[in-house]
């Protein structure tokens, strides 16, 4: 409907010198997008998406350079365009919003301020209406209390809040084009939600153009008018959301779509066809005495609130401080993982489904309760004497950031066999290595790599030396926190696999944490649904998603991106 | 001070430095990488060569070294033979660096001053790694009372003027060679301490660290296997700075007359006793020596960048 395309980028071949010679990141690209419209880039990590938008922002890193094609905005040529220039474009003009919305937000600056930043940077209000219009701001990406917040700093604002104060930053100068590098990372569904229906009312209202940056098929498709999909620098797909999702012509669409799960999909339904490995013998569980593996009941965790006011009383005054009252993260939960069964403890950031598996893990003490293992209560043995229990070893947990978890000045074989050197009871170095070997050989890891140092594997590889680790000393019960939550979709797809074959074939029980209902449903036989330190449902995974009894459940699945089917 | 403006402007282009990073990343992955010993060397043969001040750092610290080493060996002169008949004279062809008020060779006794000063500097780096280094990996991984007591302790010696506390140490304890040692390495101790404190407070919660406690690691070999290891890189840049610093201090110490006693060689004494020269015109006496501890503790701060790079294997792609 419009003829002068907004951006028109014409193909765009972004180059890097690294150590190792060029590295084109982006090749050949063409992208076009109109006044109005919406448009998601798609593609997994590395694919040059996000390298794409900071080509179109000019912001490039030192090593990296457009070395082909052009970008024209609105009748300018950006790649010939002055620094100066581009530097007044940005923000008024064109906007970025980031991924992480707590790093985008100076830490010691007042919100209200750092909005007043940008409105006197580009001269869009004098002075007497500044606070005024930040405000306004405020209002408009509808912060509730917003003279309130204006004073508020970013620490003092939820995640979600963070986000919608760098959307009014974003939108402060009325640009028009918005640029969103997967601004929903790291949030809760349901504040996603909330997020990307306020960035498409705004952008609906001013009829601003917008280019979503995600991993997620399924978000894309959600709320864009059209799709590019993106694959190793390379766009190999452009077309409609309906019609990337009903008719996806590139077989790399295709395999993306596969491995997203979504309600209907399966396991094995995840991977490419032909992929799929075969599914291993499960292993015949005798059937002993029928007590549960894990019986948890009446589990709290309080913390402390170390307030200012306290800490100064204590100081100060002779009088004791007045009892802090104490934060309860799990408030009393009960529930129960026979073996051989996983289950999904599901939940929103700050829920206490992650203390709840410290706890359990006994990486930190509980305040009450009970933690019955195999029939012996553990939850009294203190964190750093557990170490040396022999139920230590019955009981690993495989981390949600592949990364972190991981020792960086460790090889991969040196961080599988560490479990192995402590409590493995094996010795001599040839007898771990060749345990090691056929650990990773179990988690599909190719033994070439474990020579290799953390930085040098990508992430599905670190995802499967954390899950060789786990399973080094055959435990019983693995706590998985997130196993895939920093994963692509097509990784991810092949690690929930993995876990699932690696459940059948060791007979082991999973606690699965996770945010994530689509991937609970497909690997745990019930789930419990927790809010604010309380479980607010549990039962059979089949019962809990298709006839949720809780409002809250209801609310959670509600959620989630239904793109146009 | 390197450091901190490469740190500052890494900063700023952190955003899209990581793009750059995902796609160097993909570049590694793909190309077959040599492991271990072979792997640092290759890796600090292509730092030097990126960087022809950390080559040049390098080369100079190699001459520091083979000084300290075989110094005495190379001298033309004995250091301590005097030749009344040749005192103060210029530098000349056969005295490179003239000679000094009693007519000994003044290129001699820098150079064979290097192996004193060299060990002074590397002693009391590695006692003040010892004390002060670990003393601050452990108050930050195990915070409590073992940080107070550490953290305290910290704050008392940066309460004294440090050079005045060092005078004092040695003055208390006798003016030998190891005494200047210990007095550098508790001058210095709160630097380390602080430093390493910080660093394994980071990491004390680190998703390798738990993991290494579900392995049935204790708290101790937790500490000692996997968060120092991990925070040695920044040490080893520390260790190049005071290293510098530390000469700096034992030249001090004898240049008042408090440290190493005339006639042993060494830079600070020969500093001292060539200023009462300079007014009348014998510059060369307290220049040479002066210059040598200038380059030297330029060499070491120059180095503590190169070291940086090499030691940390995040760069190693």
């Amino acid at each position: 409907m419009v003829a002068v395309a907004l951006l028109d980028i014409k193909d765009l071949t972004v180059e890097f010198h690294t150590r190792r010679g060029i590295v084109k990141a982006v090749q050949h690209v063409n992208i076009s997008i109109g006044k109005g419209e919406t448009l998601g880039i798609v593609g997994e990590s590395g694919s040059g998406k996000s390298v794409t938008s900071y080509a179109v922002m000019r912001i490039l890193d030192r090593a990296g350079s457009i070395a082909e094609g052009s970008v024209t905005f609105s009748g300018i040529d950006l790649r010939a365009a002055p620094e100066e220039q581009v530097r007044t474009m940005r923000g008024r003009e064109m906007s970025m919003i980031f991924q992480s919305p707590r790093l985008a937000l100076n830490p010691i600056r007042k919100v209200g301020h750092q909005i007043e930043d940008v409105l006197k940077q580009h001269a869009q209000a004098d002075s007497a209406q500044l606070t005024n219009k930040a405000i306004e701001m405020l209002d408009h990406v509808k912060i509730a209390r917003s003279r309130e917040r204006y004073h508020a700093y970013p620490f003092e604002l939820s995640g979600g809040m963070c986000q919608r104060v760098v959307i009014a930053l974003a939108l402060a100068c009325r640009p028009q084009l918005l640029i969103a590098d997967a601004p929903t990372t790291g949030l809760d569904v349901t504040t996603q939600k909330a997020v990307m229906d306020l960035v498409t009312e705004l952008t609906r209202e001013r009829g601003l153009s917008t280019i979503l940056i995600t991993h997620d098929l399924g978000l894309a498709a959600t709320y864009c008018d059209n799709i590019v999909v993106m694959e190793k620098g390379r766009v190999i797909e452009s077309a409609t959301s309906t019609k990337i999702f009903k008719k996806p012509s590139h077989a790399y669409t295709r395999k993306l779509m596969q491995a997203t799960p979504r309600p209907g999909s399966t396991l094995r339904g995840l991977l490419p066809e032909g992929e799929a490995p075969p599914v291993p013998q499960k292993i015949q569980m005798v059937p002993r005495e029928q007590k549960p593996l894990l019986e948890v009941t009446k589990l709290v965790k309080e913390f402390p609130r170390k307030g200012l006011q306290a800490s100064l009383s204590r100081l100060l005054g002779p009088k004791p401080a007045p009892q802090p009252e104490n934060f309860r993260a799990v408030d009393g939960i009960s529930f129960k993982i026979n073996r051989g069964e996983s289950v999904g403890l599901v939940g929103e950031s700050g829920c206490g489904k992650s203390t709840t598996s410290m706890m359990v893990m006994r990486l930190i003490d509980k305040s009450e309760g009970a933690i019955m293992f195999d029939g012996e209560d553990i939850g009294d043995i203190a964190p750093r004497e557990f170490a040396h229990t022999p139920f230590r070893r019955r009981i690993q947990m495989v981390f949600q950031d592949p990364t972190d978890s991981l020792n960086p000045r460790y090889t991969a074989a040196r961080a599988i066999a560490d479990p192995l050197l402590r409590m493995g009871g094996i010795k001599g170095a040839a007898a771990i290595r060749g345990r090691c070997e056929e650990l990773a050989q179990q988690v599909g890891l190719p033994t070439d790599l474990l020579d290799r140092f953390p930085h040098q594997l990508s992430g599905g590889q670190k995802a499967r030396v954390g899950i060789a680790r786990s399973i080094a000393l055959k435990p019983d019960l693995i706590v998985l926190d997130e196993p895939t939550a920093a994963l692509d979709v097509s990784v991810q797809a092949v690690v929930l696999n993995l876990l699932q074959d690696l459940k059948d074939s060791l007979g082991m029980s999973y606690l699965f944490v996770s945010h994530d209902l689509n991937v609970v449903r497909l690997l745990c036989d019930r789930v419990i649904v927790m809010k604010t330190g309380q479980i607010v449902e549990q039962g059979p995974t089949e019962q809990v998603l298709f006839e949720p009894q809780a409002q809250y459940t209801r609310d959670l699945l509600a959620a989630i991106p239904h793109p146009p089917a | 001070m390197m450091t901190a403006v490469r740190k500052l402007t890494s900063g700023k282009r952190a955003v899209t430095a990581t793009a750059a990073a995902a796609v160097a990343k993909a570049a590694s992955a793909e190309a077959k990488q040599p492991s271990g010993l072979a792997a640092t060397i290759n890796h600090a043969r292509y730092v030097i060569a990126e960087n022809p001040v950390t080559g040049f750092a390098f080369a100079l610290f190699a001459l520091i070294v083979l000084c300290a080493l075989i110094g005495p060996l190379l001298v033309p002169h004995d250091p301590l033979a005097s030749e009344t008949t040749a005192a103060l004279k210029p530098p000349s062809w056969h005295h490179w660096f003239g000679t000094d008020q009693i007519g000994r060779d003044v290129f001699s006794r820098v150079i064979v001053a290097t192996r004193l000063d060299f060990v002074i500097a590397v002693s009391s780096v590695a006692l003040v790694f010892l004390m002060g280094g670990l003393a601050g990996v452990a108050a930050g991984f195990f915070g409590g009372w073992t940080d107070r007591i550490v953290g305290r302790l910290a704050d008392t010696i940066m309460a004294f003027p440090l050079f005045v506390l060092a005078m004092g140490i040695v003055a208390a304890l006798g003016n030998t060679v190891q005494n200047i040692v210990i007095a550098t390495a508790i001058v210095n101790f709160p630097l380390y301490a602080r430093i390493a404190r910080s660093e394994a407070n980071v990491r004390r919660e680190a998703g390798f660290v738990q993991a290494a406690r579900l392995s049935g690691n204790g708290e101790f070999r937790i500490l000692l296997g996997q968060i120092l290891p991990n925070i040695m890189p920044i040490m080893i840049v520390q260790m190049s700075l005071t290293m510098g610093y530390a000469i700096l201090n034992a030249a001090g110490l004898s240049f008042i007359g408090l440290g190493v006693r005339p006639p042993t060689a060494e830079w600070g004494i020969m500093v001292a006793e060539g200023a009462a020269f300079m007014v009348s015109g014998e510059w060369w006496i307290a220049f040479f020596p002066g210059l040598a501890l200038m380059v030297a503790v330029f060499c070491f701060n120059l180095l503590g960048d190169g070291l940086r790079d090499i030691f940390d294997p995040q760069r190693r792609t």
